[in-house]
């Protein structure tokens, strides 16, 4: 989330899409309830099913899985079509005024400039800003950015090769050795670079300035395509439409808008770009930064934002810092591709804070490897591994399945449960030489070669040696988790684990310090990283969270005096936050995201101060939340050029000019002494210190502005373009395994996934409450359908996907309707995910024992490589 | 001072028996409160494991006092100080106290060997030896330091480390941290699906 739980209450109006909070985040909701009752906020649901956000919403609109980005982008068109827009914030605020190259050509045919059928990539040199200095007033004589004009009357475009801007820094996707040469043998092409002094035209009419192309891109997003596409009625659209965009009414500034949604959102071919498009519209309508503003990803679990943060997955490390690929030979290397140089308007300034990026890295190395890490040895740079593919959750699964990944450590996380394909996971267990699950209940992964379906003559050829160890339950450890709104909350140790359970950073430590024994006493492959690895910890057998938290913090390794204020920190102490962080190998920092979590004032993820001051629900010393610890990001939005707060009702921060600083209730997201007339932008992660409307370069793998593409598996073709259908850059996986459903094949009907109020995940299954509240497994079935298969509430079904079958009772339903898209009756179908073979249930054989994903898809979005689980095709019979 | 919530409890019982003074009479109330089962536990404040609104909930146990007896949760309920939550509770977090305790929990190491049909117990020592060898033997067979192109890779392709979505940041760290120093490239979590 930009904002936070509470700051929903400070909005006027919501556009809930792709979640359903009602019902997974109940508790958080009571926020956007609150925002009803006291400022009369109006809410807007858009969902494949009427559900209980629906339920208390001022208008629901039902819509095709997975047609999301038709809708946004219809939003997009009519708040520029009826100047529902934040005029000021667009030139100000985003790159709606820069230039974009020549050349660059939108995707009226489905695809953009660039495209390579044979790899099915983009050569992405045209999504790019044209160098220059202000072009206002050369409109009428600028070529158009759809025409192949030669005789362009712009200074010709020449590339500074001592720029070196990285990929889009903040995005999610892996960008790593792109055009650097890793796969070739071929000399390395350095890869293109945003220009420092970009072109610009502030009167917004030049036909290649970011919002002409904007507006030209959704030219085609018309009413009556809207309801081809995602079987929304016209008039029900452009009501929401109005509604939504009625807090720009005749410009006003001073009505803001938030948009809140889930992984029904991120779980596409196409994720995260609806998530752009909705991005898009909040910068269009000026609604981030702002209290009761932003784009707010709702996480499903308590610690996916924690996790992230962490580098947890395969492409970042500890604070969104990249994971290094081979063609970075050094250090010094591999800061030059990452740190960002400034990319703007000749007359505006840009923060850029990602060019601390060698700070934030030299710390984390000093972490990881403490006196190891030397000036002299890159600070251990090579002691890291290099990736320079894509190895992120079903690369694993299929690589497994192809034989090349040996062994499996799955801590809290069922991967069998939780898919794609849930089969052709098992299967890949099957091949795999030991696995290790560190569970507290028995699940669906440490059980796999026991899966309803394994005869016993299968068992014996089954050679996976699996440990299963008993792990600590929430209560049985303390730490800290970061929830939505970052906020990073301290959680105590209440009991002990029951029996022998151990541990889990216990478990860890004692598997690592075994290793790193072996390796001591055997030697082995490249024992160095293994043997230089820090661990001052208290205990080393047991490392106490809180020795990790102060770690994360980091320290100084040396006296530090900041020259402005004089004030030193000595060797040894706690850093007071990332603004300490060196390159020269004097601080240490396990994530500088999280530095200031554990000062010399103690554990600032502890805090309980429950005051309030402004009312809007800040609390400021509740708790911690990144970046240093300001609660609504990039709040330097909330206010007008000259700094003065666009509503005087909500303020947020605002310039003083007497003390010459940023202040405010929250803490400033800035510069804090950037006067307002030096024009720096207020998204100061970005290099044009500007939000993106137009996502430049690496920034994303399928396009620079979001355009609707069908599912992998869909029933009708693409209304705007039928020859290029789905997303150009998404590959199918190519493994036996891997079976995808066309209409054709008499997979007729979408199916859509969804968890219930009533349980969590995989896991309330093994609770004799959540049981007793929903004891069984159920498809959700639109009543016109059930009566067109002669299927009744209760009667047992099979629903059958290209991969596999789920059997379950048949729910019968008028919260989801058949749907006509593009003149075709269509049903869609729901059923949620939280059964499997263990659990009360599953072992007192009172269900089927199938995993619901067993019939998703294995094919990911290009950006951030999420699964789509949503919206994919199935048969349907009485069973 | 902080004022905690048993102070306040406290501070409840005393201010009844003034008031009564002043013609109410608390003195069933009182009695009640007397009763209530928390007032001896201790509170301990922790975090919902479920969804990313992380309400605050309360744990209250017994018998922590003493030495050498397991303390026991008789009772969870939401934390009426968290701003977010404000002492609510939805119905997976109204269950805790049954996740807490349950009888499904796993409570010892087992191992499942090859072509086996059944689980068989292991002693922790015994179970972390022999994962501390398949992990090094995984990573000397499938360790590559250089790519075809002589750049240095040093990474292990041939295991995966997949973590869960309850995790808390530090330990998250802790495992970031130990798998990368092994050189895994193949680490993912549930904040990727």
């Amino acid at each position: 989330m930009t904002n936070g739980w509470i700051d929903i209450k400070n909005t006027d109006m919501m556009l809930i899409m792709g979640g359903n909070p009602a019902e997974n985040h109940p508790c958080g909701f009571k926020w956007a309830i609150e925002a009803k009752r006291t400022r009369n906020a109006k809410m807007i649901v858009v969902d494949p099913r009427y559900t209980r956000t629906a339920a208390t919403s001022d208008l629901f609109l039902q819509i095709r899985a997975g047609s999301d980005i038709a809708f946004l982008g219809g939003m997009l068109r009519y708040a520029i079509e009826n100047n529902r827009i934040a005029h000021d914030y667009l030139v100000n605020y985003t790159n709606a005024a820069f230039i974009v190259k020549e050349g660059f050509q939108l995707p009226e045919d489905g695809l953009y400039s660039g495209f390579d059928p044979a790899t099915q990539t983009y050569d992405k040199a045209t999504w790019n800003y044209q160098e220059g200095g202000d072009l206002s007033g050369e409109a009428a004589t600028a070529a158009p950015v759809s025409g192949h004009s030669s005789a362009s009357p712009l200074p010709a475009h020449t590339q500074p090769a001592t720029n070196q801007s990285g990929p889009g820094l903040t995005g999610q996707g892996y960008q790593g050795a792109s055009g650097a040469g890793a796969k070739t043998a071929e000399p390395a092409k350095p890869a293109p670079t945003l220009p420092s002094n970009t072109a610009y035209d502030l009167t917004l009419q030049h036909p290649r300035c970011v919002f002409q192309l904007l507006k030209q891109q959704y030219s085609r997003y018309t009413p009556e395509m809207v309801e081809r596409i995602t079987g929304i009625p016209k008039d029900q659209f452009l009501k929401a439409a109005d509604l939504f965009t009625s807090v720009r009414k005749d410009g006003d500034m001073k009505q803001v808008g938030t948009i809140l949604y889930a992984v029904g959102w991120t779980q596409h071919s196409f994720g995260t770009q609806i998530i752009r498009a909705a991005a898009i519209l909040q910068l269009l309508l000026g609604n981030i930064g702002r209290a009761g503003g932003g784009i707010n990803a709702l996480r499903g679990h308590s610690n996916i934002q924690g996790a992230t943060d962490m580098g947890g997955v395969f492409d970042i490390w500890p604070g969104y810092l990249k994971t290094p690929s081979p063609a970075d030979v050094d250090l010094a290397t591999y800061l030059k591709r990452t740190t960002p140089t400034s990319s703007k308007p000749a007359p505006w300034e840009s923060f850029n804070y990602w060019s601390n990026m060698p700070k934030f890295t030299v710390s984390y190395l000093k972490a990881m490897y403490g006196d190891a890490a030397t000036k002299e040895n890159d600070f251990g740079f090579h002691y890291m591994p290099k990736v320079d593919r894509n190895y992120s959750w079903t690369q694993i699964w299929d690589n497994m399945y192809r034989g090349s990944v040996k062994g499996m450590l799955a801590f809290g996380m069922n991967g069998v449960a939780i898919g794609p394909d849930s089969q052709k996971n098992i299967d890949a267990l099957k091949k795999a030489d030991w696995l290790v699950v560190g569970e507290i209940y028995p699940d669906e992964t440490s059980e796999f070669w026991k899966s309803p379906g394994i005869t016993a003559e299968e068992m014996k050829t089954i050679n996976t040696t699996v440990y299963r160890l008993a792990c600590a339950g929430f209560a049985e450890k303390d730490g800290s988790m970061t929830n939505s709104a970052r906020w990073l909350q301290w959680k105590n140790v209440a009991i002990p684990p029951p029996g022998e359970a151990r541990l889990d950073q216990d478990i860890v430590a004692q598997i690592f310090l075994r290793v790193r024994d072996l390796y001591q006493k055997e030697g082995g492959k490249y024992p160095d990283p293994i043997l230089n690895l820090t661990w001052a910890y208290t205990n080393a057998q047991h490392p106490a969270l809180g020795d990790l938290a102060k770690e994360l913090n980091g320290n100084a390794l040396a006296d530090l005096t900041d020259p402005k204020t004089q004030v030193t920190i000595k060797r040894g102490q706690q850093l007071p936050g990332f603004a300490w962080l060196k390159d020269d190998g004097t601080t240490s920092c396990g994530n500088w995201l999280y530095s200031g979590c554990w000062t010399e004032a103690g554990n600032q993820l502890a805090r309980r101060g429950t005051d309030d001051p402004s009312g809007q629900g800040i609390y400021q010393n509740w708790a911690w939340s990144w970046p240093a610890n300001r609660r609504v990001m990039y709040n330097r939005a909330s206010c007008d050029s000259s700094g003065k707060p666009w509503d005087a009702t909500r303020k947020q921060v605002w310039w003083n000019e007497s003390t010459q600083l940023w202040v405010g209730n929250d803490v400033p997201d800035f510069k804090p002494d950037s006067h307002p007339k030096d024009h720096m932008g207020p998204f100061i992660m970005n290099p044009e210190g500007i939000g993106r409307i137009f996502g430049p370069l690496a920034a994303l793998a399928d396009g620079p502005f979001p355009e609707h593409y069908e599912p992998i598996e869909s029933p009708v073709q693409n209304a705007l373009h039928p020859n290029q259908s789905n997303n150009p850059v998404v590959k199918k996986f190519t493994t036996a395994a891997d079976k995808y459903a066309t209409p054709g094949d008499g997979f007729n009907i979408i199916c859509t996934t969804y968890r219930l109020t009533e349980h969590y995940h995989y896991w309330t299954k093994n609770n004799q409450m959540n049981v007793q509240l929903i004891p069984e497994p159920f498809v959700e079935i639109p009543v016109e359908l059930a009566a067109e298969l002669g299927i009744k509430g209760n009667d047992k079904v099979k629903v059958t996907s290209a991969r596999s079958y789920y059997v379950a009772k048949a729910f019968v339903t008028k919260r989801i309707k058949p749907m006509t898209i593009d003149g075709k009756k269509i049903y869609q179908i729901g059923i949620p995910i939280h059964q499997g073979y263990r659990g009360i249930q599953e072992d007192a054989g009172r269900n089927a024992r199938t995993i619901l994903n067993r019939l998703t898809p294995t094919v990911v979005d290009p950006n951030a490589y999420t699964p789509e689980f949503k919206g994919f095709l199935v048969k349907l019979e009485k069973a | 001072m902080e004022l905690s919530r048993r102070t306040f409890l406290r501070g409840a019982l005393a201010g009844g028996a003034g008031f009564s003074l002043l013609g109410f009479d608390l003195t069933p109330a009182v009695a009640q409160l007397k009763e209530l089962k928390i007032v001896r536990a201790t509170e301990t404040r922790s975090t919902c494991p479920y969804c990313s609104v992380s309400c605050g909930v309360l744990i209250y146990t017994i018998g922590d006092k003493a030495k050498n007896v397991t303390p026991q949760v008789i009772h969870v309920e939401g934390d009426p100080d968290h701003p977010i939550n404000r002492g609510t509770l939805c119905p997976k977090g109204a269950s805790l106290e049954q996740d807490i305790l349950n009888p499904r929990r796993l409570l010892k190491p087992q191992v499942r060997r090859p072509g086996s049909d059944h689980w068989e117990d292991i002693a922790w020592t015994q179970a972390l030896d022999e994962i501390a060898h398949w992990v090094k033997k995984t990573r000397d067979d499938t360790f590559i330091e250089k790519d075809a192109q002589g750049h240095t890779v040093n990474r292990c392709e041939g295991m995966a480390w997949i973590g869960g979505c309850t995790d808390t940041n530090e330990f998250n760290y802790l495992v970031v941290k130990t798998m990368r120093s092994l050189g895994l490239t193949y680490i993912e979590n549930q904040a990727r699906v």
